[in-house]
């Protein structure tokens, strides 16, 4: 297995993503600056969360620019798989790979904090591993994280299935309108969500922080089977 | 050639800046204003002396960068 993780100016999640792929999971990781064009045949890509160019102009903006994705689309057009965390599916937003946008949090707060996600589609590359309607803790780290799209894009979404994972409570179950459940009141609670043919996926929560108990004990290693 | 472009949150679109700047401005005293929105002005040059020409241009700049259309309008002005 060979994984390849974009590096830009502000990442900050990618030694966590390069240590679960290279020393929990035995991958071949490579880590890529944003301005090489090589993604070196990777089976994944991963957009890593942080604050890419200081979030200027809007999360994510400058890195849709960057030249390295146009290699990411290159690979998500010949069926290549992306995963994008926090500001990784900020950027994949920002570029058009997936719709929709992440707008600044409702209450306006920064949340650090863990977050119950239940799992509502198994039919991307990253989710199959996973049980539908199971349900996951792992911590959310953003300032802007607050999940919109136009009414027509929403239903296609939920109408093709493309949800991916929905905040909610540790039961399972979802309230729109509850702070507690859904922190940062993103539409219909969506916590990540996929293209079409489910070869790209981006989400808010990082998985990449669930994976060893000795530093999440509460997450425990729940995030791990979305990378293997 | 010098350009201005405005950059404005979509009507409908939640604006938690407007709103916090909004009741920073109640809080000191200017309790009648309301429907704040917080907007972005871009100023640059470009290498241009036809005005329709730079505005085409710079409308390319929107779609690609300066603006997110999904949820952001944009008005461009040639100085």
């Amino acid at each position: 297995m060979r994984a390849t993780i974009i590096r830009f100016p502000g990442s900050n999640c990618d030694h966590d993503v390069e240590h679960l792929y290279g020393t929990l999971l035995g991958a071949s990781t490579s880590v890529i600056w944003h301005t090489e064009r090589d993604l070196k045949k990777p089976d994944f890509v991963v957009l890593p969360g942080g604050f890419s160019f200081g979030d200027y102009l809007r999360t994510g903006a400058l890195a849709r620019v960057s030249p390295v994705m146009d290699s990411v689309k290159k690979f998500v057009s010949e069926g290549g798989s992306v995963i994008g965390i926090c500001n990784g599916f900020q950027i994949l937003c920002e570029c058009g790979l997936l719709p929709g946008v992440l707008l600044r949090n409702i209450e306006r707060q920064f949340l650090s904090r863990f977050v119950s996600i239940r799992v509502e589609s198994t039919a991307s590359t990253f989710t199959q591993k996973f049980q539908k309607n199971s349900v996951l803790t792992c911590p959310v780290a953003h300032g802007e994280g607050n999940y919109f799209c136009d009414q027509e894009t929403l239903k296609a979404l939920e109408g093709d299935g493309q949800v991916v994972f929905r905040y909610c409570d540790r039961s399972g179950s979802r309230d729109d309108s509850s702070r507690e459940i859904n922190p940062n009141g993103s539409l219909n609670s969506i916590a990540g969500i996929m293209n079409a043919k489910g070869n790209v996926v981006g989400l808010m929560p990082h998985p990449e922080r669930a994976v060893e108990t000795l530093v999440g004990a509460v997450g425990g290693t729940t995030g791990l089977a979305m990378f293997q | 050639m010098k350009m201005q472009v405005f950059v404005r949150l979509k009507t409908g679109v939640l604006d938690v800046q407007g709103k916090a700047v909004e009741k920073g401005l109640h809080d000191i005293g200017f309790g009648d204003v309301g429907n704040l929105r917080v907007g972005k002005l871009i100023e640059f040059e470009v290498e241009e002396t036809d005005s329709n020409r730079a505005k085409d241009k710079v409308k390319q700049m929107c779609e690609k960068l300066l603006a997110n259309t999904v949820i952001e309008s944009y008005e461009i002005k040639s100085l």
